[in-house]
């Protein structure tokens, strides 16, 4: 982008080390894009905030029929914190796209390049995901430091600086996790075609197993036929809720002490165990993979 | 019409054709349909666990609300297969110029551009709709009485017009800025305002917002009307009601009609 926002990356990058280097461009070239279209994106944001209104409407409208104060465990106002939470969350763990490009790069033969070069495919594609995030925070902390100050009321006294740090852990382990459960299935690409319906049938298991839809905590009184044993038992040992419910329940003191210790050390399970289905998947898959033509 | 109705038929016979050759794409295409729906079910299920109604007094408990979901889910499925594969496709030929092929074709623009797919496979969940409003109806304290059925689908012909109407402004919006994601995405998340009852939009920032989105973007008509006709006693305040859904279904077919017209006018191609 001549003229663009950023100054001239040259002498930064010519400062860096070889590896830092690459990573260097690949952040400026990601930055130089998004900026482009920097109000386009900044609108899309704000009103990325927009069914939380309908949610906070729709919890007001139930907890007023029910004449409650507590729902699962939460009140009115912990509801809407929740939902306005786990937006910071998806804004860390959603990975748009990634599944699908990897998918397609597969599909389309573009996915050979990295074969031949002495570049790694996944670090490429976590490096530029990196760069994506970064941007994507500094054109989005002006909307979500609007909606966040406008519904400030909602939200309890903020948590001590253990439970921040604890938080911001949760927050970059979602980040990682997010992105090798989504590299993972885009490489079911090598072995089926077309696989958009997959992604998209993930997408509603994620939306509905991740917190993203509603607490976890709601699905206390749901059997699972083994005794003792609630559908929210099942789900919080599953990875998904680390991508919504489990940073926002931290920051709401919903999860404290051991089971925080033990919610951190579950996610770094999760995520060892997807980096290693990931790096097993492009192994397997590049394996079987024929490309033909230049 | 009769020139046009029968280039609609072709245009999806077609679209069936192609749907018919990858079944197995549309059958999976049906079922995460299905999936995304049943998802919102089970969710107003959970709900109705923690309460007898949504909104104090709104009339809209169990039955009545599934009444409504049903009523949307007819309408939106209707919109998505007639309309939504088209107008999706619009945002990508304005910025590529392949807007210039539809507009040398000897036909209406408008007609073709939102209307020349059709997706079968959202039909999936309208057909699910009414059998829910099947389930639901009988279960009503108070049976409709007939003309809240003749009214029904006349209603549910509004609330088309209505989101159809929005489908076209949003694609002149297009047209006349070039490049307009998130005014697209606009779409998705208004609608997202017609999900609920009217009722839940209540209080010093609700009340606002829900004259807003009756009356500027009529929006909450499009399922709270049709529903409530056929959910609820046929009041005078809900006869007025029926009547603003009709002059809004007008008004937004005319409106949208006039401002694409005024958005082709001022048009000038990205290709060469």
């Amino acid at each position: 982008m001549s003229g663009g926002v950023l100054t001239d990356p040259e002498p930064v990058a010519r400062s860096l080390p070889a590896g830092l280097h690459t990573w260097w461009r690949m952040l400026v070239i990601c930055l130089e894009e998004r900026l482009a279209y920097r109000s386009d994106f900044a609108i899309g944001t704000l009103m990325r905030f927009l069914p939380i209104v309908t949610q906070v409407f729709l919890w007001t409208a139930v907890f007023a029929a029910s004449n409650r104060s507590d729902i699962a465990g939460y009140s009115r106002d912990n509801i809407v914190a929740y939902y306005l939470l786990t937006m910071i969350t998806r804004a860390f763990s959603s990975m748009p796209g990634l599944a699908g490009g990897i998918a397609r790069s597969i599909r389309d033969g573009s996915v050979k390049k990295y074969l031949i070069q002495p570049v790694d495919y996944v670090s490429f594609l976590l490096a530029s995901r990196v760069a994506h995030k970064v941007v994507y925070y500094i054109v989005a902390i002006v909307p979500f430091a609007i909606v966040f100050f406008v519904c400030r009321g909602y939200f309890p006294a903020p948590p001590d600086g253990l439970t921040v740090l604890a938080y911001l852990l949760s927050l970059v382990l979602s980040f990682l996790l997010g992105f090798f459960l989504e590299a993972t299935l885009g490489m079911i690409g090598f072995w089926f075609l077309e696989v958009s319906s997959i992604i998209f049938a993930y997408m509603l298991l994620q939306y509905l197993l991740s917190g993203h839809m509603f607490p976890i905590d709601m699905l206390e009184g749901i059997p699972t036929g083994l005794s003792g044993v609630s559908l929210a038992d099942v789900v919080h040992w599953l990875p998904f809720q680390y991508t919504a419910y489990f940073p926002a329940s931290v920051w709401l003191g919903k999860i404290q002490g051991w089971d925080l210790v033990l919610g951190l050390a579950v996610e770094v399970v999760w995520l060892v165990v997807m980096v290693l289905v990931c790096r097993l998947a492009w192994w397997r898959g590049t394996c079987r993979y024929s490309g033909f033509g230049g | 019409m009769l020139r046009y109705l029968t280039i609609f038929a072709t245009f999806a016979r077609a679209c069936l054709v192609r749907d018919m050759t990858f079944r197995a794409n549309f059958l999976l295409e049906c079922l995460t349909s299905l999936g995304w729906m049943s998802m919102n079910l089970a969710f107003y299920l959970l709900i109705f666990s923690f309460t007898p109604e949504i909104g104090r007094d709104s009339g809209w408990s169990r039955e009545p609300f599934f009444a409504f979901v049903a009523t949307g889910l007819i309408i939106n499925a209707v919109v998505q297969a007639l309309f939504m594969p088209s107008a999706s496709e619009l945002a990508e030929m304005v910025r590529t110029g392949g807007l210039d092929a539809i507009l040398v074709k000897p036909l209406d623009a408008q007609f073709l551009l939102s209307m020349h797919r059709f997706d079968f496979s959202s039909l999936a969940n309208g057909i699910v709709g009414v059998v829910l409003l099947a389930w639901a109806v009988p279960r009503f304290p108070v049976p409709p009485p007939l003309v809240a059925w003749l009214l029904y689908p006349l209603l549910i012909v509004c609330g088309v017009a209505i989101l159809y109407g929005l489908i076209i402004t949003l694609a002149a919006a297009t047209i006349m800025m070039g490049r307009n994601q998130s005014l697209y995405d606009f779409w998705f998340y208004i609608t997202n305002f017609s999900r609920y009852p009217a009722e839940i939009y209540a209080g010093p920032w609700g009340g606002p917002l829900r004259m807003l989105c009756t009356f500027v973007i009529p929006i909450l008509l499009v399922v709270n009307v049709p529903a409530g006709t056929i959910a609820k006693p046929l009041s005078g305040e809900a006869w007025g009601m029926v009547l603003v859904t009709v002059v809004a279904a007008v008004a937004a077919i005319s409106f949208s009609r006039l401002f694409f017209q005024t958005a082709l006018a001022r048009y000038r191609s990205a290709s060469s």
